[in-house]
């Protein structure tokens, strides 16, 4: 009974931003560290080598750099599509499917109405019909909730299902060739619905798209009104109602634009880059986008880093398993044991560890 | 007494929250069979100084001593074992098991437990001080102050005998209150030594031994209770003198505001809530409305403000020049675009009236977002109002940028009714306004209430403190089961007539 605790842990109220700054870049650099030690015992490679083969596979020649562009901004895309509901704490995890559901807009319009109609007509018919598409995707389960409160989660997650099997079956429809069981590259000989390059790339424009949309969700969850309102309801309902603001309406609005913008990762992807359909197009960057919008706080300014940080562990863990011809779980438990460190440190700025002062003797 | 070893000894206590320090250097002692209060102003660090007794925090410095010697308190089962219990504000009772279930829960014994034998001692225990609870009713089906006794009964189960309580009586009506000091005065007859955190100086004067007062999370001083008064207590409490007479200005020229006919109204499991009331809320006056809690005021208030289904009747607010305008059917959105500025002080301040995790500036927002110029919100002009919501009232807060849930009760309640009163309402609705604010604070909101009433507002005051209420209000409305007992004038009524109201219809006693 009679003794200090050896540490004991107690709350942070307020932590300045450099020091912030510090613990974090110390959990990087522990948890690269750790990742190297790790890779020593296992593996027997020199660490150093496998991180240099790491930044390689990412900034190594332009053509990865344009890839890893292209990956941060479809991730950051979604991404900042489900900032927006995520404040105001209504768990969208239908992202993929959402997603997927723009790209099938974007595809249908591509494929029925290509050589028809003039290119910039059909390009602005696909954008309205993606949008439409994703947007559609996420306001029903946005009503469920307004109306009956039903659990989004469970509503939005099993619409990716439904995504993925009519996607399914509308790849059967539009089969090239007839059996082959995929669409392939759509329009190849006209290019009609191909979004136009910029700068010599097909990349660029999807970035300078997303760089945007990015700015332009910044100013609209800080700034604008709805972004007031739908703070307030992600905080409390009752003070929603006290202030007549509309919570359903709010609700529905907001899974509207969270939707809409899935929807334009959707043509982002078909339209700008693959110029095809399939099932995996979106391949579950509607779920890593819910941890990138974690991780940055809902912040789509931040956002932008640690889509960053995943896309490159991604890309740099696919990397050393090709090289080193290592088993392809090696890279994630790269990415996983990184991850761990970032969370991790989340408990480090939120509390504080005393440890016990060794020069006090008790009587 | 003066001879024996304190029970509790505290020595140069300091406990910080990173740069805050919410206690000082703080000594003193408790003998046993004493009531100790520890009296002070919000946030001057009393429920903090009691948390690391009871184990929940760990001080930075300092020492405890139990009986002479000294202690390390980690954990709130270090403290059951030196006899250390304390009640918390908010109670941690499980709802769905019984009350001899939640008792016994978390103890640790070798031996095959048996509820019986429990059972036997949870009576046993209940009959030695008077406790009147059933060890087998569900918490759920009881009342705030029945949970309370349980709270109380389990800290006993434990052998505590050095009790903690804070703000005991924050929750309960002044019968209950007195039910619960007949049971300390019980305990402290048995030899147990009770600590009591309170505001209400009228209970430290009637309960305690002794008082122990904090300001700013430092000692002050300590008085012997038969030899203190309540200006005394208050001037060492706030430190500097202050007068404790409420004013009660004559209305000037009272018209008739609001009319409300005939409200009835359900809550969403069907319950009638409200039954027929009928009252009129006239300008330049302020209407109190008394009750026990739960009867009916929450849903009252929230219906004139348009937060409330309606099942019937009419509320009506009458303009300038005497026409009506109907609210009922009208969300608040709706009665601001009719020109109608009604201000709303809810019981619940940060789960309605505020948003915890926003900062002052984006609560000053709530009411005016819409202001801006098109889609954007008008940040600047509610960041001026924090600034001046701060420094009129003497907010306690770091900045206008700090989250309002770090701020204590009575700061929180400063920044509601800071907000609600800079529109300009013509009406105020008040719940609870002083609901866990010290002398100080209250006065300050009472003051508010008066300038708003002599600005010609009619305020609505829900109120808890029958002794405020007679002393603060023009007109009294009695509620008792969702239905008006009656209306009474503030300045020609006593105390004993409102007790009798609010629990029994029209206050007979042969209404039963």
């Amino acid at each position: 009974m009679n003794k200090v605790p050896l540490i004991h842990i107690s709350r942070r109220k307020d932590i300045v931003w450099y020091r912030a700054w510090l613990v974090r870049i110390i959990a990087v650099v522990l948890a690269l560290v750790v990742c190297g030690l790790i890779t020593m015992v296992m593996t027997g490679l020199d660490p150093i080598k496998v991180y240099a083969a790491m930044i390689d596979g990412t900034f190594g020649t332009a053509r990865r750099v344009w890839m890893l562009l292209q990956n941060i901004a479809i991730l950051l895309c979604i991404s900042i599509a489900l900032a927006p509901a995520f404040r105001m704490r209504f768990w969208n995890l239908g992202g993929d499917g959402q997603a997927l559901m723009g790209a099938l807009g974007a595809a249908a319009v591509m494929i029925l109405l290509g050589d028809k109609i003039p290119n910039w007509l059909l390009i602005l018919v696909m954008v309205v019909v993606s949008i439409a598409a994703g947007a559609f995707w996420a306001v029903i389960p946005a009503f469920f909730k307004a109306r009956w409160n039903t659990n989004e989660t469970l509503f939005t997650l099993m619409m990716n299902y439904v995504a993925i099997q009519l996607v399914a079956f509308f790849v059967i429809v539009w089969e090239v060739p007839k059996g082959a069981g995929k669409i392939g590259i759509i329009n190849q000989n006209s290019n009609a619905g191909w979004f136009p390059q910029i700068g010599g790339s097909k990349y660029l424009l999807n970035v300078i798209i997303v760089a945007i949309l990015t700015i332009v969700m910044f100013i609209y969850m800080k700034y604008s009104k709805h972004g007031y309102e739908l703070s307030v309801v992600g905080e409390s309902e009752p003070t929603a109602r006290y202030v007549g603001i509309k919570v359903r309406k709010v609700i529905i609005r907001t899974m509207v634009l969270s939707g809409a913008l899935c929807g334009v990762a959707g043509l982002l992807l078909v339209g700008g880059t693959d110029h095809t359909l399939t099932t995996t197009l979106v391949g579950g960057r509607g779920f890593t986008g819910v941890m990138v919008a974690w991780l940055a706080k809902f912040n789509p300014v931040f956002m932008v880093i640690t889509s960053f940080l995943i896309v490159f562990l991604q890309r740099g863990a696919t990397e050393i398993t090709t090289t080193f011809g290592l088993n392809q779980s090696y890279g994630d438990i790269i990415t996983g044991i990184i991850l761990f460190f970032i969370i991790g440190c989340e408990f480090f700025l939120n509390y504080r560890i005393n440890f016990r002062k060794s020069h006090k003797e008790v009587a | 007494m003066e001879n024996q070893v304190p029970v509790l000894q505290l020595k140069h206590i300091t406990k910080r929250f990173g740069n805050i320090t919410a206690n000082e250097d703080v000594s003193m002692d408790v003998h046993q069979g004493e009531i100790l209060a520890l009296l002070g102003e919000n946030g001057s660090g009393k429920t903090t100084l009691m948390n690391a007794i009871a184990g929940i925090y760990y001080p930075e410095e300092g020492e405890i001593l139990v009986r002479g010697k000294e202690v390390s308190i980690n954990s709130p089962r270090d403290a059951f074992e030196l006899g250390i219990g304390m009640i918390h504000q908010h109670f941690k009772l499980i709802d769905v098991l019984t009350a001899a279930e939640n008792i016994v829960l978390g103890l640790k014994d070798k031996r095959r437990f048996d509820l019986k034998a429990a059972n036997a001692k949870i009576t046993e225990i209940c009959e030695k001080y008077g406790f009147d609870i059933d060890p087998n009713q569900k918490i759920y089906d009881m009342s705030v102050s029945q949970k309370q006794t349980v709270e109380i009964v389990k800290v006993l189960f434990r052998g505590a005998d050095i009790l903690i309580l804070d703000e005991p009586t924050a929750v309960l009506t002044p019968q209950e209150t007195d039910k619960l000091f007949h049971i300390l005065r019980n305990m402290k007859a048995d030899g147990k030594s009770i600590i009591i955190i309170t505001h209400k100086l009228n209970e430290v004067l009637d309960i305690s031994d002794r008082v122990v007062i904090l300001r700013k999370g430092k000692y002050i001083c300590e008085f012997v209770t038969a030899e203190a008064d309540a200006q005394k207590l208050t001037d060492a409490m706030v430190g500097h003198a202050v007068t404790l007479n409420i004013d009660r200005p004559e209305p000037v020229d009272p018209k008739d505001r609001i009319r409300v006919k005939g409200l009835t109204v359900k809550n969403s499991d069907g319950v009638l809530k409200l039954k027929d009331i009928s009252f009129t809320a006239r300008t330049g006056e302020i209407l109190g409305i008394a009750g026990i809690s739960g009867n009916g005021q929450k849903e009252l208030l929230e219906s004139i403000a348009g937060l409330q289904k309606i099942e019937s009747g009419s509320i009506a607010y009458v303009n300038e020049d005497g026409t009506e305008k109907e609210l009922v059917g009208l969300d608040p959105k709706k009665i601001t675009d009719l020109g109608v500025t009604l201000s709303f002080v809810p019981e619940d301040r940060l789960g309605m009236g505020l948003v915890g995790n926003m900062n002052l500036g984006e609560n000053m927002m709530l009411r005016t977002f819409r202001h801006g110029h098109g889609l954007f919100t008008d940040r600047k002009a509610p960041y001026q109002l924090a600034e001046q919501v701060v420094k009129e009232l003497e907010v306690n807060t770091p900045s206008v940028r700090t989250a309002v849930r770090k701020l204590s009760g009575g700061n929180v309640q400063k920044v509601l009714v800071g907000r609600e009163i800079s529109s300009a309402p013509t009406v105020l609705l008040t719940a609870y306004a002083v609901r866990g604010l010290d002398i100080n604070s209250s006065y300050i909101i009472y003051d508010l209430m008066n300038k708003q009433k002599e600005r010609g507002v009619a305020v609505i005051y829900v109120g808890e403190d029958l002794d405020v209420l007679l002393e603060l209000c023009d007109r009294i409305l009695v509620l008792c089961d969702g239905q008006v007992s009656g209306i009474l004038d503030g300045r020609d009524v006593d105390k004993q007539q409102v007790g009798m109201m609010m629990t029994r219809l029209g206050g007979g006693e042969a209404n039963e």
